[in-house]
């Protein structure tokens, strides 16, 4: 395999493993099919035309993979929900919906490696036995739009798509369908209604899996842009290589999305599980902001739960309990899930001292009051209570009681809704109320607080105005 | 009022329609972007056009134009602008490019509201809306104008943005 060079300032990290993200940033790389031909491309296309479809879910489910866009549920055993005894025909969708916030990764394999994502697309639906795939884009990535649009047509000329793919009898074709700015269209239920022209609005469960029951009632695949490329690579190394990525349930590679207060935010494509919380940010991210503390991460994108700093988190090592802190755990599935958080869609948001929580909450409540679809009444109702309590928290309107009212709205929220943007949307508060209390009361007028308000909300609250219209 | 739709606009409407063969409602989003990137916004009459190309009731056009953000229904300006609002943009300085981007282009935002979150200059020129995360969280703060997307948008760099909206 040539060697890869990459733009100058651009290099990957060296605890970095680029698997996905190899042509990330790389010189002299383009969106051609001539140039994704030049290094294989499409050849495990080939190979796995060559193997039975079952035996391609085979290898995807020995090799371990776990879903990219939020769940992180085994890819291989979701391919097997579509029923044995199906007559119906079966699609495959590509979410790239791309919009849990923190999450910038899709935007780069589409922008920049996009014959990766349909070559690894086309044996999935090889793999599940679908005749028409579609890639669900968000509206916001036009460019990405056309940039797939054109790879397709590349790969139809070649007979990678269409009636007989390679001369192998399979038929196969792939569109491009657009979404319209709505968060909630990445929820694969409300996705496939969106597919279906209607209003996005999620459907009630069960089925749990639309492979059992999803676009046009029939059994349908829904997996993240990140999560098909890994498919190429398995058929490529093999299940037995593939698995030997990463940490054992927690297998391959990932790719973490940091923004916020540290000095170098961006992609990095690690082992999963082989590099902890502090080495990202200390090492890789190159650390906090000058004369700054670390203050609190929340590590899967905005809806999982914030971690603190000085948090201690036990976790099992084999039959022993161990206790670690913060910057110990390992940046893996199962490990953020012990420590009550979760590794979601990969987006790591790092705050820092300046920051007020009351400030950080209110901005994520607005978001998720914006994106309730307003289908069930405590999402709905809910959402807009927590941003309307949060607003009056950060403008120093706020009683101490509001903190107890805003967590209770959440656990109303919480389990009580169609699908998981009720948790989604709730789970900021909880952990943030949680673990935070005594600062957002301090933020609150009575006989407890501290006010006037700390010098950081005072400073948040001078631009909410402008943020909240 | 009939809508006037251009031939070649049609004949790109009846190719995008051969892409959901099991169902001619699927179609219904990508028609009204093309609808919407023709003549900017989605009109009563588009909607009742759409409708009828797609053997669908009006209604069922119009509960789509009004739940999804990314379509309108009232013209915007000639460059039309989405600074992302979310919180690593937030942190990033967001509220102040919007801040920067009115008082450069003349806009104001007093009125806008949830159900009408678009801010037009007085001379059509610029439109301006807060976005939820453009996925670009690592290089915030982030805005697009018409389908270009720009990151690390400071004051600097805004300006640049501006120069080249002609
Ligand atoms: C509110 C909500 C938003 C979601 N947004 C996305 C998204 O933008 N992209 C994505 O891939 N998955 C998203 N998901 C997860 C999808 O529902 C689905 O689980 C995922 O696409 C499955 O792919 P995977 O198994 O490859 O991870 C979202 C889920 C919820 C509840
Ligand atoms: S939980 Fe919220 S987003 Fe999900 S269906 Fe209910 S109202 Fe819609
Ligand atoms: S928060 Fe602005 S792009 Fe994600």
């Amino acid at each position: 395999m040539a060697k890869v060079k990459y733009i100058a300032g651009k290099e990957p990290h060296a605890k970095e493993h680029r698997m996905i993200f190899k042509n990330v940033d790389r010189e002299g790389w383009d969106v051609s099919l001539k140039t994704y031909e030049k290094e294989g491309g499409y050849k495990q296309l080939a190979k796995a035309l060559k193997m039975e479809p079952k035996a391609v879910q085979d290898e995807v489910k020995a090799a371990g993979l776990r879903g990219r866009g939020g769940a992180g549920f085994p890819t291989g055993v979701k391919w097997g929900f579509v029923p044995p005894n199906n007559t119906k025909p079966v699609y495959l969708i590509c979410n790239a919906d791309e919009s849990e916030p923190g999450t910038f990764k899709d935007r780069y394999i589409i922008h920049q490696d996009p014959h990766q994502l349909i070559e690894g697309l086309i044996i999935s639906a090889y793999a599940v036995g679908a005749h028409l795939a579609y890639i669900y884009i968000r509206e916001e990535f036009p460019e990405g739009a056309k940039i797939l649009e054109a790879a397709i047509e590349e790969a139809r000329k070649k007979k990678y798509i269409g009636k007989n793919v390679l001369g192998s009898g399979f038929e196969l074709e792939v569109y491009v369908h657009r979404g319209a700015g709505a968060y909630i269209c990445g929820e694969e239920t409300g996705l496939i209604e969106s597919l279906e022209g209607k209003r996005p609005y999620p459907r009630i469960k069960p089925p749990y899996f639309p492979a059992a029951m999803g676009l046009y009632l029939c059994p349908t695949i829904v997996n993240n842009v990140e999560s098909l490329c890994h498919v190429k690579h398995i058929i490529d190394m093999g299940a037995t290589a593939y698995g030997k990525l990463g940490t054992p349930r927690n297998t391959g590679t990932r790719i973490l999305c940091v923004s916020g207060d540290v000095q170098r935010p961006g992609y990095y494509e690690i082992q999963v599980g082989k590099v902890t919380m502090g080495e990202l940010i200390n090492d890789m991210c190159g650390g906090m902001k000058k004369g700054r503390k670390l203050k609190a991460v929340i590590p899967g994108g905005s809806s999982s739960k914030i971690l603190r700093a000085d948090e201690k988190f036990t976790l099992k090592k084999g039959d022993k309990d161990v206790v670690i802190g913060l910057k110990d755990i390992p940046m893996d599935f199962d490990s953020l899930m012990a420590c009550g958080s979760m590794a979601g869609s990969g987006g790591v948001i790092v705050l820092d001292d300046s920051r007020a929580i009351s400030w950080v909450l209110n901005n994520l409540n607005t978001f998720y009051a914006h994106e309730s679809c307003g289908q069930c009444t405590p999402c709905r109702e809910g959402s807009a209570w927590m941003k309307k309590i949060t607003d009056r928290i950060v403008s120093g309107n706020a009683s101490p009681e509001d903190v107890d009212t805003l967590e209770s709205v959440a656990y109303n929220i919480d389990g009580k809704t169609i699908c998981a943007f009720g948790e989604a949307c709730s789970w900021p508060t909880e952990a943030m109320v949680a673990k935070f209390r005594d600062e957002l009361i301090g933020d609150t007028d009575g006989k407890n607080a501290n006010r006037p308000v700390s010098k950081e909300t005072q400073q948040a609250a001078k631009n909410l105005k402008t943020l909240n219209t | 009022m009939a809508l006037e739709v251009p031939a070649d606009l049609e004949k790109e409407i009846d190719e995008r329609i051969t892409h959901y063969p099991e169902s001619l409602r699927s179609a219904v989003l990508p028609l009204l972007h093309l609808m919407q990137e023709h003549f900017g916004y989605i009109s009563e009459d588009a909607v009742v056009w759409v409708a009828e190309k797609l053997e669908l009731e009006p209604i069922r056009v119009l509960e789509v134009v009004t739940f999804y953000p990314g379509f309108r229904q009232k013209q915007v300006g000639k460059h039309h602008i989405r600074v992302c609002r979310t919180l690593s943009c937030a942190m990033a300085g967001s509220a102040e490019l919007m801040d920067e981007f009115c008082k450069k282009t003349g806009i104001d935002r007093s009125s806008v509201s949830h159900h009408d979150p678009i801010a037009v200059s007085e001379d059509g020129k610029y439109s301006i809306e807060f976005a939820e995360c453009l996925a670009g969280c690592g290089t915030g703060p982030v805005c697009m104008v018409n389908d270009d997307f720009h990151e690390l948008v400071g004051a600097e760099k805004m300006e640049e943005i501006l120069k080249n909206c002609d």
